[in-house]
């Protein structure tokens, strides 16, 4: 399954709901057009939602921290939702996990962004 | 830490002594990226076989695709001349894959380590940490005449 986004507004949070795999190719690409448009748009508030996230490789993470910096470049904040067991692993054993902020409840993350 | 060379084929020496190792894949991909499905697709019928568990799986797959996408993007640069040679070995205690490709190779004292401080915002570079973290040795070396061999090494049973 390749990736699939969604992107919805709750209040002046963008929310991105991510499913299938972010690995080299369509997947990492996608997800930097969208984040890319959002910033464009001049979103500050974006809040990635990796829930249904099945396979990540380090293209994926590649592109999970470039998003990280355009948005902060922006201004803006990118944090990250539901992170599956993998992904959570990818994330520490990389010692990425404390550069995100990363919520496990939706409602708590959006009031994060206040 | 895992980063090391070895002084002859790693595999083939595998195979030269009396390990009961069995070569049950050696295969040329092109080099594209559908390569890196089907390689990563065919090692991983190998493991299953073995009887690696879903996680082990999921840490051999992942493995084979960071070290397939090097060898396609970086040592390739997906030249539709230049193949990666890919061989799976196993034996009683250990499952070995070598991917070789034919690029010009690199010098690993110039990979950054990816947790540096100055290295942790990178877009790129943690493809053969990840091996390292993945699987139990990793082993990288000049190929001859050109390119990198990668040997992934994931021990089978009460060692792994």
């Amino acid at each position: 399954m390749s990736v699939k986004l969604t992107t919805r507004q709750v209040g002046d949070v963008s929310v991105i709901d991510v499913s299938g795999r972010i690995t080299l190719g369509e997947g990492s690409s996608a997800l930097r057009d969208v984040l890319r448009e959002l910033t464009a748009k001049g979103n500050k508030k974006i809040l990635l939602n990796l829930g249904e996230v099945t396979y990540i490789d380090s293209s994926g993470i590649g592109e999970l921290v470039s998003g990280f910096t355009t948005v902060a470049n922006q201004g803006g904040t990118l944090k990250l939702l539901s992170l599956t067991k993998r992904v959570k692993d990818l994330l520490q054993i990389t010692k990425l996990y404390t550069v995100f902020d990363v919520h496990e409840d939706e409602a708590h993350a959006i009031r994060s962004f206040a | 830490m895992f980063y090391g060379s070895v002084s002859s084929y790693a595999l083939d020496w595998f195979m030269a002594v009396d390990t009961g190792a069995k070569k049950v894949l050696d295969q040329d991909y092109p080099s594209t990226l559908e390569s890196v499905d089907l390689a990563e697709g065919d090692i991983l019928k190998a493991a299953e076989v073995v009887g690696f568990d879903e996680d082990d799986q999921h840490k051999i797959g992942m493995s084979v695709r960071e070290c397939m996408v090097n060898a396609v993007v970086h040592g390739n640069k997906y030249n539709r001349n230049k193949s990666v040679h890919v061989s799976v070995s196993t034996a009683a205690d250990k499952f070995m894959i070598g991917i070789t490709d034919q690029g010009e190779g690199f010098d690993l004292q110039e990979v950054p380590d990816p947790l540096h401080d100055n290295n942790l915002l990178r877009h790129s570079g943690r493809g053969l940490f990840l091996m390292g973290a993945f699987m139990d040795d990793v082993k990288v070396r000049r190929a001859e005449p050109s390119g990198t061999e990668v040997t992934l090494v994931k021990n089978i049973g009460p060692q792994a």
